[in-house]
């Protein structure tokens, strides 16, 4: 909300430069994100009429305009604007006068033709953005008044943030009831009088919403005239608190609403049948609004309807075709009270935000409602004339707020806040908020806040107020004080951290990746039919919730490469998410990805690509880095990985994630170059590891005998390694697999593997025959069950 | 002493000299004091002299021994010498780059996320966490946001089919701790957040630490006081300047933000706003069942990127999630 110091003025007395003001109210909670001041060179510019025009001799585009500037004589004047007219009220800088952007007017001829000085435009005095046309000004202004009486030369603009419980700043009156507790000075504001009626015609209202709206009033204003100009010391604070100027009777509601934050409205009476109705929505109804909207209403939805049709969206925005125009001639005000919560609901189901839905869903002071519509129609009858009803209140006292009285403890407030109010401070800050405290015990006072204050409603609203009122920079710097106890380990923290650290020492660069992407992205590597799509994405790359990590570090992947990066290591810590409804499944998961070579490129070491065999090894030594040993790699299909080219991780039966090469469509579909290793492990398989149990090791010497075996090329080097162990039993230590080959001296449908058996005895140096006696068991056992034999 | 004894030192003593390896030098240990070396031949031939020669010619071969035995060690020493000179004069370029895997790195983010637990680690809170995709009763009901509350508005919030939504907060996680632990209770609770706004200064997605402390004595002073040690142990600067000023949350009242200053030499001038906190509002105790006037407590949230941000003066909020790997190896 934007609020000008000089319109604030008048309701309080300030007296502090702005900057200053605008520390303290941030200090207070009524943050100010800038402060604009505003200072405008109106010396020598008047008001002016335009007495006639002729055209230009020379052009067609200009005119000469004689002009009334309160002088003895008319003043010639050369002019441009479309809207130069005779009889127009508009402003005129005379010699000397220096525009917005500084030129300085004087006296010259233009095409041949004497100009005394310059007609301006809003914009030319720096008084908006309109540059169309000539300013107009009211007709009632006399010519020859200086532009600086009317409107204030000097100003700051402060733009505020308010928080939403801080409904009742949203108005001058706000914040100059904020700043009068604050600095402890009284406000001045105006007082506004009851107009006393002078025409008896009134219009029913009824109320039939209840708790949505249990108090309007309403007032008639016939024979104004609405043609008429709005005075720019009004306009000029509406500009100034971002508002632009409409006509009279609208700018006159939007005036009050900025003053005192009571949402108004003016119809047109002349297109209202029968009376005022509040009520509920029927179905089928529709509602063209003022935006040039129109609606189809809920049956739910609380509407302002006259005797045939509704006419207003309460609280939120007005109809087209009952608002008030030039034409208008008989005016109805309407000032109400809504209910926040309904209007909340309504501007948020039709999507619509207005000033007075803003209001209205914070809440307006139930108690401010006479005040506004006298002060609307005050304003009404000295811009536009006319002749005003009775106020007519209508209310549904039952539901109308009532302000609720608060025991507050001052021994309960000191110990939330860590400080020693005494009595009198605090009765004090209470007093200058305009709180009504009422005979209580010692201990329990009885707090009744201001009508205005409905977000006060408990006692720790008023300890805030208290604390806030003081300033929380005089709350003192504490520790807690607070029993030691040691939780139970959380496991997942320390593996996460585990798992990075690992990741980072192999050579991997830790990515952060968005949780939602590309529906085709998904698809890629979908076990299911359909994703997790989020309702209300903010485009299409992040609409549905991803199932594996991979989608994103290969966008990553791709976003590097198309910055020439060549190689890249890449994982990822987080979330994925599968099923929906009650399936709906969310686990931490790791993943990560290797593209390119194997090594930064380097001297003394061949470049190689990095293939699957790397990336297991890094897999192998994160699970060992985790404390678990004996995963298994075994063939396996996954969405998105080479169906040749994957294996299934798994330990004990549970299945911890999958490695693989990414299948080729996976790496055309998203343009990735060469041929990525992705790998993920679900880290809550990684949880239930235990803490290493240590078993003596033999301080024997040990003999290492090794073998080369010719199997089968479809025998599994990890079966080989199984029949191995369980032949050679507990003397072997150690198996190394060395090297496999296949090629001259091997027929074509086996492979050679070398193995280096190493023995060792726990408890006595082995003898050859041992060792003999266990190899020779061991390609026994490989010729029986897997058809191996001994090579050479 | 005979002729050709006396001959065989100044002989023995040149071929040691003249050796140039050990292994020459040992040949020549062999020949003359080896097993059937020139010494032990002698040795052995004692016995065939005259008795009276004996005590003579046994007392030469001895010198002789013990001349040849001392002229051996001194070479050996020497060559020995030479054999650690010639080891150490190889050169090496050191300039070189090393071999191997270079390690990669972590996420800024992390490294901001890993300091804040530490520190909060070492004021006794416990990490928690809980569920991205939450339900409406944990991110608003039960955090005293009720449907149709304004504040709802501030949480640009992302919703699915069946009515659940990304958390928009980490606060939801005080409410599962809080239901599931007895206080007193010290939790920080770290994850991802998610808006549905995407400009410079906003990330659809981005991390929070959601802190919270329960127990019978916990005042406002005490917050100030934990996060003016937080805040300086974070930024490690013990002069910081920190303000809090009053703000509001519908789960805490009294509410604050949390603005620091930080040094110029940084570049940023002026206030910046760092966390919000606040008293946690009796509202959310009695939601979770526990009693609000015998236990207190107080809760802040803290944003990670904004606080990586300023601790690494990053300018754009968009280089986090871009993973350049350019920016990343800068935090490795």
């Amino acid at each position: 909300m934007k609020i000008n110091t000089d319109w604030l003025s008048e309701f309080v007395n300030i007296t502090r430069p702005p900057d200053e003001l605008c520390e303290r109210l941030t200090m207070s909670g009524l943050e100010v994100e800038s402060c604009e001041t505003l200072r405008l060179d109106l010396a020598h510019v008047v008001v002016a009429r335009v007495i006639s025009t002729v055209p230009h001799p020379e052009s067609a585009r200009l005119v000469i305009c004689m002009v009334d500037a309160g002088m003895r004589h008319a003043l010639r004047i050369v002019c441009g604007a479309p809207n130069a007219r005779a009889g127009m009220t508009t402003c005129l800088a005379l010699p000397g006068a220096r525009l917005g952007d500084g030129a300085c007017v004087v006296e010259t001829v233009i095409r041949g033709q004497q100009s005394q000085g310059m007609l301006c435009s809003a914009q030319e005095l720096g008084l908006g953005e309109d540059h169309a046309g000539l300013l107009e000004l009211p007709r009632t202004l006399s010519p020859g008044t200086a532009l600086e009486s009317l409107t204030a030369c000097a100003d700051s603009v402060i733009e505020l943030s308010l928080t939403p419980n801080r409904g009742d700043c949203l108005s001058v009156l706000g914040i100059a009831r904020e700043l009068s507790a604050l600095e402890t000075v009284p406000l001045t504001m105006p007082t506004i009088l009851a107009v006393a009626p002078d025409s008896d015609e009134i219009f029913p209202v009824k109320l039939a919403a209840n708790a949505g709206c249990p108090l309007y009033v309403g007032r008639v204003i016939e024979g104004v005239d609405a043609d008429r100009r709005s005075p720019l010391w009004l306009t000029e604070r509406l500009r100034r608190c971002g508002i632009r100027s409409i006509s009279p009777l609208v700018d006159i509601t939007n005036y009050v609403m900025l003053a005192l934050g009571q949402p108004m409205h003016a119809f047109d009476l002349g297109t209202l049948k029968g009376g005022i109705c509040v009520r509920a929505a029927q179905s089928g109804e529709t509602l063209a609004l003022l935006d040039g909207t129109t609606v189809q209403l809920e049956p739910a939805t609380m509407v302002i309807a006259d005797g045939t049709k509704p006419v207003a969206l309460a609280g939120i925005m007005g109809g087209a075709e009952t608002g008030v125009q030039t034409h208008t001639q008989r005016v109805f005000l309407e000032s109400a009270f809504f209910d926040p919560v309904q209007i909340a609901g309504t501007a948020r189901q039709y999507k619509i935000h207005s000033d007075a839905s803003h209001r209205f869903e914070r809440g307006v002071d139930p108690a401010g409602q006479i005040r506004a519509l006298e002060m609307a129609t005050r304003l009404v009858l000295e811009i536009c004339g006319g002749r005003a009803g009775p106020a007519v209140v209508s209310t549904l006292e039952d539901f109308v707020p009532k302000v609720p009285t608060i025991d507050f403890r001052l021994a309960y407030a000191n110990s939330i806040l860590g400080m020693r109010f005494t009595p009198e401070t605090a009765r004090n800050i209470f007093v200058r908020l305009g709180f009504r405290i009422a005979e209580g015990t010692d201990e329990t006072w009885q707090v009744t806040p201001p009508s205005c204050r409905f977000d006060l409603a408990r006692e720790v609203d008023l300890v805030e107020e208290l604390v806030r009122l003081a300033g929380y920079d005089t709350i003192p710097v504490t520790e807690p004080m607070s029993p030691i106890q040691i939780e139970g380990a959380n496991p997942r923290t320390g593996l996460a951290s585990l798992v990075r650290g690992q990741l980072s020492t192999a050579g991997y660069f830790e990515a952060i990746t968005y949780s939602f992407i590309r529906r085709e992205d998904w698809q890629l590597f979908a076990h299911e039919a359909e994703p997790l799509a989020l309702v209300n994405p903010i485009s299409r790359d992040m609409a549905v919730m991803r199932s594996t990590l991979w989608p994103g570090l290969l966008q990553a992947l791709v976003y590097n490469q198309n910055r020439q990066v060549a190689s890249s290591r890449l994982f990822e810590l987080g979330m994925v998410f599968t099923g929906s409804g009650p399936t709906l499944d969310q686990r931490l998961v790791v993943a990560g990805l290797v593209a390119g070579q194997v090594a930064a490129e380097q001297w003394g070491m061949p470049g190689r690509v990095a293939d699957f065999f790397d990336v297991k090894q890094d897999v192998e030594n994160l699970l060992r880095g985790c404390g678990l040993r004996g995963a298994t790699f075994r063939p396996a299909t996954c969405v998105g990985l080479h169906p040749g080219e994957c294996a299934a991780i798994d330990h004990a039966g549970v299945r911890l994630g999958y490695i693989g090469k990414l299948h080729p469509k996976v790496i055309k579909e998203m343009n990735i170059s060469g041929e990525p290793i992705v790998f993920d492990i679900n880290m809550k398989a990684l949880e239930s590891i235990g803490a290493t149990t240590f078993k003596p090791h033999s301080k024997f010497p040990s003999v290492r005998r090794d073998i080369a075996v010719v199997v089968p090329q479809n025998v599994s080097a990890d079966s080989v390694l199984e029949v191995v162990m369980r032949a050679a039993g507990a003397l072997l230590r150690d198996l190394h697999l060395f090297d496999v080959y296949q090629g001259q001296g091997i027929d074509s449908d086996k492979k050679s593997l070398a193995l280096g058996l190493i023995f060792q005895a726990p408890s006595s140096t082995l003898t050859d025959s041992q060792v003999e006696v266990a190899v020779s068991g061991i390609v026994a056992l490989l010729s029986h069950e897997l058809g191996g034999l001994l090579r050479g | 002493m005979t002729g050709h004894r006396a001959s065989y030192l100044p002989q023995a003593l040149a071929e040691i000299e003249n050796t140039d390896s050990l292994v020459n030098l040992e040949v020549v240990r062999v020949k003359y004091l080896g097993k059937k070396g020139i010494v032990t031949e002698l040795l052995k031939g004692l016995g065939q002299l005259a008795p009276d020669e004996r005590p003579i010619a046994g007392n030469e071969i001895n010198q002789l021994k013990q001349a040849v035995t001392m002229a051996l060690a001194a070479r050996r020493e020497r060559l020995e010498e030479n054999v650690l000179q010639e080891a150490v004069s190889s050169r090496i370029d050191v300039t070189l780059p090393g071999r191997g895997q270079r390690r990669g790195g972590l996420h800024p983010v992390t490294l901001a996320m890993n300091k804040i637990e530490r520190l909060f680690a070492r004021a006794g809170f416990d990490v928690v966490e809980g569920p991205e995709i939450e339900d409406d009763y944990h991110n608003f009901e039960a955090l005293n946001i009720p449907a149709h509350h304004p504040a709802r508005a501030m949480h640009d919030t992302f919703y699915f089919p069946d009515g659940r939504l990304l958390r928009t907060h980490t606060s939801p996680v005080q409410i599962r701790t809080m239901g599931e632990r007895q206080p007193p209770l010290r939790v920080i609770a770290p994850g991802r957040v998610y808006r549905c706004d995407y400009d410079q200064t906003h990330s659809p997605m981005f991390h929070q630490v959601e802190g919270l402390l329960i127990d019978e004595k916990a005042s406002m002073s005490d917050l100030k006081g934990l996060l003016h040690q937080f805040l300086r142990a974070f930024f490690e600067q013990d002069a910081l300047q920190i303000r809090f000023r009053p703000s509001y949350f519908p789960f805490t009242e009294p509410s604050a933000e949390v603005d620091i200053r930080l040094p110029s030499a940084h570049g940023l001038s002026g206030w910046l706003e760092v966390l919000g906190c606040g008293m946690v509002h009796p509202n959310v105790l009695r939601n979770v069942g526990i009693d609000g006037e015998r236990f207190r407590g107080f809760a802040f949230g803290l944003g990670v990127e904004r606080l990586a941000m300023l601790l690494y003066g990053v300018s754009d909020l968009r280089l986090f999630f871009e993973n350049d790997q350019q920016f990343l190896q800068q935090f490795a």
